[in-house]
């Protein structure tokens, strides 16, 4: 049985092509929406001794102090993304670990107890069998 | 609700009580319950037996990246809905999800719950756009949005129940890109073979 392509054509109505576009349309949409959105995080919660000292939107430039036992960790926001500009301990850990921007990731600075988290939501589930 | 109608099966025709013989016994078994099928029951059946197949065959199909499955199944979807109307459609829909779980043994997984998620969404979308004239909707529309509302549904109880991670909007762009290209070749076919077969064969009906 030979099929002709316009026999194919003939099984469109005209709704069809309208729902397709549509379709097609959403579908190329959704690659840069999906896949952008959530490559950086939107906030950054900052801890202090072991506590949440202060939860930040991301966007807006800013400069925060967090103090600890051995004095100020610097937190800077800035285009999305988040550090540690400066840090009173010994190794600098948290200062190398340098910009974040992801969601789940974290820098911390042991000795002066401060850390800075990208969250994420938490699985409720440790895993998921099929 | 659908109909059951429960009707006594006699084993012995009842005469009329007042020239009921004096040596008939009286009957021993007065009625014994039994479903009686309606033509709608029987077309339920029909469609729904052909789609648990094709869907059987979906299980076994070997799939390139989990969760994209042909969805051959929803061929019966849209015939039905072409030949019997959206009611009858959603009974096939609602048996064939209950009965290919039994089957393949997910009932009540979260393999069933995210197909009864994908199925529920779809039909919802459906009952709208079915009742659209028909020359201005085939089933390649009806197929593609029923595609797409079907990912959706099972996407939404994926990512706020059963794995709530922000990362499942990853998976989004190419699962959708596959329920795009399955939804046009599902309906391309139930397109194909309903201009052969416009109207539903008549079922037969026995006793």
């Amino acid at each position: 049985m030979k099929i002709e392509l316009s026999d194919w054509r003939q099984l469109l109505r005209p709704g069809d092509y309208v729902l397709l576009l549509f379709a097609t349309v959403a579908v190329a949409a959704s690659y840069p929406l999906a896949w952008r959105s959530q490559q950086n995080a939107q906030r950054v919660r900052i801890f202090a001794n072991g506590t949440l000292f202060a939860e930040r939107d991301l966007s807006g430039p800013a400069r925060l102090a967090v103090p600890g036992p051995l004095g100020d960790t610097i937190v800077e926001i800035a285009d999305g993304r988040v550090r540690i500009a400066a840090d009173p301990g010994p190794r600098q850990y948290c200062v190398n670990a340098g910009w974040l921007e992801h969601a789940g990731q974290l820098a911390v600075c042991l000795p002066n107890r401060t850390a800075i988290e990208l969250p994420t939501a938490v699985p409720r589930y440790d895993s998921l069998s099929y | 609700m659908r109909r059951l109608i429960l009707h006594p099966i006699r084993h012995t025709p009842i005469p009329k009580r007042d020239t009921l013989p004096e040596d008939v016994p009286a009957d021993p078994m007065p009625s014994v319950p039994t479903l009686r099928a309606t033509s709608e029951d029987k077309q339920v059946a029909h469609m729904a037996a052909v789609a648990i197949g094709l869907s059987m065959i979906d299980a076994a199909f070997p799939s390139p990246i989990p969760g994209i499955k042909p969805g051959l199944a929803n061929i019966v979807t849209l015939i039905a809905l072409q030949w019997y109307g959206w009611r009858v459609t959603a009974w096939v829909v609602g048996l064939r999800v209950i009965a290919s779980a039994l089957l393949v043994g997910s009932l009540l997984t979260p393999g069933f719950w995210l197909s009864l998620a994908g199925a529920g969404c779809s039909l919802l979308i459906l009952a709208p756009f079915s009742r659209l004239p028909k020359r201005w909707l085939g089933p390649v529309g009806l197929s593609v949005i029923a595609a797409m509302f079907h990912l959706l549904g099972q996407w939404l109880v994926a990512r706020y129940w059963l794995i709530p991670s922000a990362g499942l909007v990853y998976l989004l762009p190419p699962l959708a890109t596959a329920a795009l290209i399955t939804g046009c070749i599902n309906g391309l076919i139930a397109a194909r073979w309903l201009t052969q077969h416009p109207h539903s064969t008549p079922i037969e009906t026995g006793p």
